[in-house]
C-alpha cells in the first residue's frame, strides 16, 4: 500500500474533480464557485506533484544497481506493479503542466462567463484532462499511457464542442474526434505489435527483451539497429512494424506534418479558451508520451525512429512556418506556429541522448508558457461579445493597453527565438543537440525556417506597436488577477531567458 | 588596473539596460532628465576603460567571468582589448549625444524612446565586450529588438517596410553564425571566444565557418550586395536611430570580422581574400557613384556609410595579401586603418545624420531640392555642416582622412591597382558630399521656408560641437586611439599569419 502514495497527486485530483462535478450541479454559475474550487484543486495537486521532485533523487540512489535498464528508469519509483512511475521527469513535467493549466483557467475565466459556458462541465473537463495528462506523464506501461491519452482526448473532444450551437465548433469537434480516434487506433495497433514482439506491456520489460533480442549478437561495433536486422528476427520485424504505427500515433497527437490536418481547424473552430488549453499543456503530455514509448521502451530501435522523427521535424518546420505566413486569422496562425514548434521539439528528440531529450523537454515547457501568454492576450481582447480572431483586432494594441502589448511583444519575440527571451535558449539547446548528433542539415533548415517564422511573429508586433488602433476600439481593461498573471507570465519569458538555468537544471536532472 | 575590484564592464552594460527599463516604466514626465543622467553616468563609467587601459599588452583586460549555464558550458565572460575598447567608449559617447539630440524633438512617448536607446547602448557594449560566443550572439541579436521598435514606432512613412526588412535581413545573416558557433563550441568543448581562436580547424570546416560568419557580418556592416536594408532603414529611422545605426551598429560587423572571422578562420580568410577585396572595392567605387545621384540627404549619407565601410573591410582583408608578401608592418597598417576608420566614421556619420535631423526638425523634408542657401539663415549650423562634410570627404586634419590614408597606404604595399581604386573614393567622396553641401548650404536662399529658418540653439550647438571636437582631435592626433590598439592589432596580425592546420 505504501507506493499508492506516489500517485497521490492523481488520486487527489480525480477525487476533487468528482466533487467539483457534483458541486457544479447545485451552485449558480455566476458566482464562480466552481472556478475557485478548480483552481484550489490544481494548486493542491501542484503542491503534491512538486513535493515529489525532491523525493525522487533518494530512491534513484537506492535502485541504481539495475544498470541494464535505461538511465532514467533507474531513478524512478513505481507503483501499481510497475505500471505507474514517478521520476524526476514526471515530477517536473507535472508541476509545469499544472502551472500552465492554472494560467489557462485564470485567463479564460472572464471569457467563459461572458459566453455562458462557465458551467461546471468546462472545469470538470479540464480537471479530467489534466488527470489524463498526468497519467500519461507517469505511464510506465503501454496500457497506462494509452488510458491517460484517451482520458485527455475524450475530455478535449467535449471541450471543443462546448459551444454546441456554433457550427464551426461542432465541425471542429467532429474532425478532431474522427482524426483523433484514428490516431488512437494507430497507436493501439502499434502497441499491440510491440506487445507481440516483446511479450509484455511493461515498458521496462519491453526495453530489456528487445535489447536482449538484438544486442547479444553484436553489442558495440555496429549499433543496436543493425544488430537487430543482422539476423532475420521475427521479433525485430514485429517491433519495428509496431514502431511505425506508434510514431504515427504520436505525430498525430503532437500535430507534426504530415499528420497535422486537424490542428488548424480545431484551433480555429474551438472557443479561444479551449484552443489555449489544447495548444499548451497537452504538448507537455505528448512529449512525455514520446519519451516513455520511444526512449524508455524502444530505445533499441533508436536509429529507426531517429530518421522518422528527423523527417517529421523537417516537414513540420517547413510547412508550419510557410503556411503560417498566409494566415489572417490569429488562431490559425498560432496553429501553424505550433506545428513549426513541434518540428523544433522533435529536432531535440532527434538529437538523442540526455542532451537532446532535456533540450526537447526545455523546449516543450517554454513553448507551453510562451504560447499561454500569447493566448492570454487574445482572450483579454475577446471581450464584450467580440472575438479577437483576425490580425486587425490587434492593431494599435500598444495604445489600448500597454501591458498587453508588451506581453504580446515578448511572447512573439520568444516564439521567433530572438534573445534575450527564453525562446532563444530553447532553440539553442535543441540546435546544439541536433548538431551534436550529426544532424547539422536539420539544424540549418531549422534556423532558416525560424527566420521565416520571425516574419509572421513580427507582423503581430508591428500591428500592436506601429499601427494605430481601429477608430471605434476602446481601451482594454483586464481584471486585477489576470493583469498580474499576464505580467508574471511575460516576465517569466524574459527572466528565464536571462537565467535559463532555473528550468534547464530540472530538465537536465530528468535525464541525468 | 585589471584587478580593479569594480566590475566595470558589467556596470557599463547593465546600468543603461536596467535604467532604460526603469525609464520606460516610470513614464514620460521625467524621462529626459533620467535618460541624460543615465547616459552621462554610463559614459563616465566607461572612461576608466580608456584611461586605465594597459597599452602594452594584447591580452584581455578588465575581464570578468562567471558560470552562466553550467550544463551547456556557456559562461558570462567579459573582457576588452585594444580592438573593442575604443568602440565601447564610442558607444557610450554617442549615447549621450543621442539623448541630447532627442530632447525636444521626440514628443510621442519619449520615455519609451529614450528607454529603448539606453537598453540598446547596454546591449551594444555587451556585443563589444563578450568573450563567450553565445553571450556575444545574445547581445548581437538582442540589439535588433530596440532598433526594430525605434524605427517602427518613431520612423517615417515607410517605416514598417524598412524595419521588418532590417530585422529579417540581419536575423537571417546571423542565424548561420549561430549554427557555426554551436558547432565550434561542441568541437572545442567550450564557447570561449579565445579558445576558438586557438582551436585547430581543417580547411573545409574553416571555409564553411567563414561563410557563416560572412553571412552575419557582411549583412551587418553592410557589404555590397547585401547592403540594401541600410538605405531603407536609415531613411525611415528617426534622427537618433540613424545616428546610432551608422555610428555603432555597423561597427558590430567590422568588429565581428576582427574578433571572429580573422582569428578563428585565418586560412579560409586568406583563401577568400581576393573575393573580399573585390567586393570591398565595389562598395567603395560603385556605391560612391550611387551616392552621387541621391536626392534624399539621409539616403546619400547612408550610401556614403556603405562606401566608407568598404574601406574597413578592405583594410582588414588586404592583410592577407601583405602576409603573402611577408610585409608585417603593412598588415598592422591596414587593420589599424580599418579600426581608425570605424571610430572616425562613428563620429562623422552620427554628426551628418544629426545635421540632417536639425534641418528636418525645422522644414520636415530631407530632399536636397527643398533646400538651398541654408548658410544665409543658419550660419553657425552651415559652418558645422561644411566641416563634417569635409571630414566625410576625407580632408586632412580631420579624422576622416587618417583611416582612409592608412588603408590606402596599406593597399599600396599590396598592389597599385587596389590602392588606385580605393583612392578613387577621395574624389567620389568629395564629389557627392560637397555637391550636396553646395546644393543645400551654399548659394542664394532657395525658398521662403529656408528664409524663415532659425539658427541652431545651445543644445544643438553642443551636440555638434562635441562631435566636431573629436573629429578634429583624432584628425590631428591619431595616436589618441592608435596607441591603445597597437598591441592588439599586432597580436592579431601575428595570429592570422600562422596557419591553423
Amino acid at each position: 500500500m505504501d507506493n499508492l502514495a506516489l500517485a497521490s497527486p492523481e488520486i487527489f485530483l480525480l477525487s476533487a474533480a468528482c466533487a467539483v462535478l457534483v458541486v457544479g450541479l447545485f451552485v449558480d454559475a455566476e458566482r464562480q464557485l466552481v472556478y475557485w474550487l478548480s483552481q484550489a484543486t490544481l494548486v493542491v495537486t501542484l503542491f503534491l506533484a512538486f513535493s515529489q521532485i525532491g523525493g525522487v533523487d533518494v530512491s534513484g540512489a537506492a535502485a541504481s544497481e539495475e544498470a541494464a535498464v535505461g538511465e532514467r528508469l533507474r531513478a524512478s519509483m513505481t507503483a501499481f506493479t510497475g505500471a505507474y512511475a514517478v521520476d524526476a521527469m514526471s515530477a517536473t513535467l507535472k508541476s509545469w503542466l499544472l502551472v500552465v493549466v492554472l494560467g489557462v483557467l485564470l485567463y479564460s475565466r472572464d471569457y467563459l462567463s461572458e459566453r455562458r459556458i462557465a458551467r461546471g462541465e468546462y472545469y470538470v473537463l479540464v480537471l479530467f484532462a489534466v488527470a489524463g495528462m498526468m497519467i500519461m506523464v507517469s505511464g510506465q506501461n503501454l496500457l497506462t499511457v494509452y488510458l491517460g491519452l484517451e482520458l485527455l482526448a475524450l475530455s478535449q473532444y467535449a471541450m471543443v464542442a462546448l459551444l454546441r450551437d456554433d457550427g464551426r465548433a461542432s465541425e471542429a469537434a467532429m474532425k478532431f474526434f474522427v482524426l483523433g480516434s484514428l490516431a488512437s487506433g494507430m497507436l493501439l495497433y502499434g502497441m499491440s505489435m510491440v506487445y507481440g514482439a516483446s511479450g509484455s506491456l511493461d515498458l521496462g520489460v519491453i526495453r530489456e527483451t528487445l535489447a536482449l533480442g538484438g544486442l547479444d549478437r553484436d553489442p558495440d561495433a555496429v549499433g543496436n539497429a543493425v544488430a537487430l536486422t543482422s539476423g532475420f528476427d521475427e521479433r525485430a520485424v514485429g517491433a519495428r512494424f509496431g514502431l511505425v504505427f506508434i510514431v504515427v500515433g504520436i505525430a498525430f497527437k503532437l500535430g507534426a506534418v504530415p499528420f497535422h490536418m486537424w490542428v488548424p481547424d480545431v484551433y480555429e473552430g474551438a472557443p479561444t479558451s479551449v484552443t489555449m488549453f489544447i495548444s499548451t499543456a497537452p504538448k507537455l503530455a505528448a512529449f512525455a508520451m514520446l519519451i516513455r514509448l520511444l526512449v524508455d521502451g524502444l530505445e533499441v530501435l533508436n536509429a529507426d525512429w531517429q530518421q522518422m522523427l528527423a523527417i517529421l521535424s523537417a516537414l513540420s518546420m517547413i510547412v508550419g512556418n510557410l503556411v503560417a505566413i498566409a494566415q489572417t486569422n490569429v488562431k490559425r496562425m498560432l496553429a501553424y506556429s505550433t506545428i513549426s514548434h513541434v518540428g523544433f521539439l522533435l529536432m531535440g528528440i532527434v538529437g538523442a541522448g540526455p542532451a537532446g531529450y532535456s533540450a526537447a523537454m526545455f523546449y516543450a515547457i517554454t513553448y507551453a508558457f510562451t504560447t499561454l501568454a500569447a493566448f492570454g492576450v487574445l482572450l483579454a481582447l475577446s471581450r464584450g461579445g467580440h472575438e479577437a480572431v483576425t490580425l486587425d483586432d490587434l492593431a494599435g494594441l500598444a495604445r489600448r493597453n500597454t501591458l498587453l502589448a508588451v506581453v504580446m511583444l515578448l511572447a512573439m519575440i520568444s516564439l521567433a527565438g530572438v534573445p534575450p527571451t527564453v525562446g532563444f535558449y530553447a532553440k539553442l539547446v535543441v540546435l546544439k543537440a541536433a548538431i551534436g548528433a550529426g544532424y547539422t542539415w536539420l539544424a540549418i533548415l531549422g534556423v532558416i525556417m525560424s527566420v521565416i517564422g520571425a516574419f509572421y511573429y513580427l507582423r503581430i508586433v508591428k500591428l500592436a506597436f506601429f499601427d494605430e488602433p481601429a477608430p471605434l476600439s476602446a481601451e482594454v481593461a483586464t481584471a486585477g488577477d489576470v493583469t498580474a498573471g499576464l505580467a508574471v507570465n511575460g516576465l517569466a519569458v524574459v527572466v528565464l531567458g536571462v537565467f535559463p538555468g532555473l528550468v534547464m537544471t530540472a530538465c537536465l536532472a530528468a535525464f541525468a | 588596473m585589471n584587478d580593479s575590484s569594480l566590475p566595470l564592464l558589467s556596470l557599463v552594460i547593465w546600468l543603461p539596460i536596467l535604467a532604460g527599463i526603469a525609464i520606460t516604466v516610470l513614464g514620460d514626465a521625467r524621462s529626459r532628465a533620467l535618460a541624460l543622467g543615465t547616459a552621462a553616468l554610463t559614459f563616465l563609467l566607461s572612461l576608466p576603460l580608456y584611461f586605465g587601459f594597459d597599452r602594452d599588452t594584447a591580452a584581455m583586460q578588465f575581464t570578468e567571468q562567471a558560470t552562466w549555464l553550467p550544463g551547456l558550458g556557456i559562461e558570462y565572460a567579459l573582457g576588452i582589448d585594444g580592438i573593442s575598447m575604443p568602440l565601447i567608449v564610442l558607444t557610450t559617447l554617442i549615447n549621450v549625444i543621442v539623448v541630447v539630440s532627442a530632447w525636444e524633438v521626440i514628443t510621442d512617448r519619449p520615455a519609451m524612446y529614450l528607454g529603448a536607446f539606453q537598453i540598446m547602448t547596454g546591449l551594444m557594449v555587451g556585443v563589444f565586450s563578450a568573450l563567450d560566443a553565445i553571450l556575444f550572439y545574445v547581445f548581437f541579436e538582442a540589439t535588433l529588438i530596440p532598433m526594430f521598435l525605434i524605427i517602427g514606432i518613431w520612423g517615417g512613412p515607410r517605416r514598417v517596410y524598412a524595419t521588418i526588412k532590417f530585422f529579417l535581413y540581419t536575423f537571417l545573416g546571423s542565424v548561420f553564425m549561430l549554427v557555426a558557433l554551436i558547432w565550434m563550441g561542441r568541437e572545442a568543448g567550450s564557447f570561449s571566444v579565445l579558445d576558438m581562436h586557438e582551436m585547430a580547424l581543417g580547411a573545409e570546416a574553416q571555409l564553411l565557418i567563414f561563410l557563416a560568419f560572412l553571412a552575419a557580418f557582411a549583412v551587418k556592416i553592410p557589404m555590397w550586395p547585401v547592403h540594401t536594408w541600410l538605405p531603407d532603414a536609415h531613411v525611415e529611422a528617426p534622427t537618433a536611430g540613424s545616428a546610432v545605426l551608422a555610428a555603432i551598429m555597423l561597427k558590430m560587423g567590422g568588429y565581428g570580422f576582427l574578433r571572429f572571422s580573422l582569428p578563428i578562420t585565418p586560412d579560409a580568410s586568406a583563401r577568400m581574400d581576393t573575393f573580399m577585396i573585390a567586393i570591398s572595392l565595389i562598395a567603395i567605387v560603385y556605391i560612391g557613384f550611387v551616392a552621387l545621384v541621391q536626392r534624399d540627404m539621409k539616403k546619400l549619407i547612408a550610401y556614403s556609410s556603405i562606401s566608407h565601410m568598404g574601406f574597413v573591410t578592405l583594410g582588414i582583408f588586404i592583410a592577407f595579401r601583405l602576409i603573402a608578401n611577408d610585409d608585417g608592418a603593412g598588415v598592422a597598417l591596414g587593420m589599424e586603418g580599418a579600426m581608425v576608420q570605424m571610430i572616425s566614421h562613428g563620429f562623422i556619420s552620427a554628426a551628418m545624420f544629426l545635421c540632417v535631423g536639425v534641418m528636418y526638425d525645422r522644414i520636415h523634408s530631407r530632399e536636397i531640392a527643398d533646400y538651398g542657401g541654408v548658410m544665409n539663415t543658419m550660419p553657425l549650423f552651415g559652418a558645422f555642416m561644411i566641416f563634417f562634410a569635409l571630414a566625410n570627404a576625407g580632408l586632412p586634419g580631420t579624422s576622416g582622412f587618417v583611416g582612409e590614408f592608412m588603408v590606402i597606404l596599406g593597399s599600396f604595399r599590396a598592389s597599385f591597382w587596389i590602392a588606385f581604386l580605393a583612392a578613387l573614393t577621395l574624389i567620389l567622396g568629395a564629389a557627392y558630399t560637397l555637391w550636396m553641401v553646395k546644393r543645400v548650404i551654399l548659394g542664394p536662399v532657395g525658398n521662403e521656408k529656408v528664409a524663415a529658418l532659425t539658427d541652431i540653439g545651445r543644445r544643438e550647438f553642443w551636440m555638434l560641437g562635441v562631435l566636431a571636437l573629436f573629429v578634429l582631435l583624432v584628425g590631428v592626433w591619431p595616436n589618441l586611439i592608435g596607441s591603445v590598439m597597437h598591441a592588439s592589432v599586432e597580436n592579431l596580425a601575428e595570429h592570422i599569419s600562422r596557419p591553423k592546420y
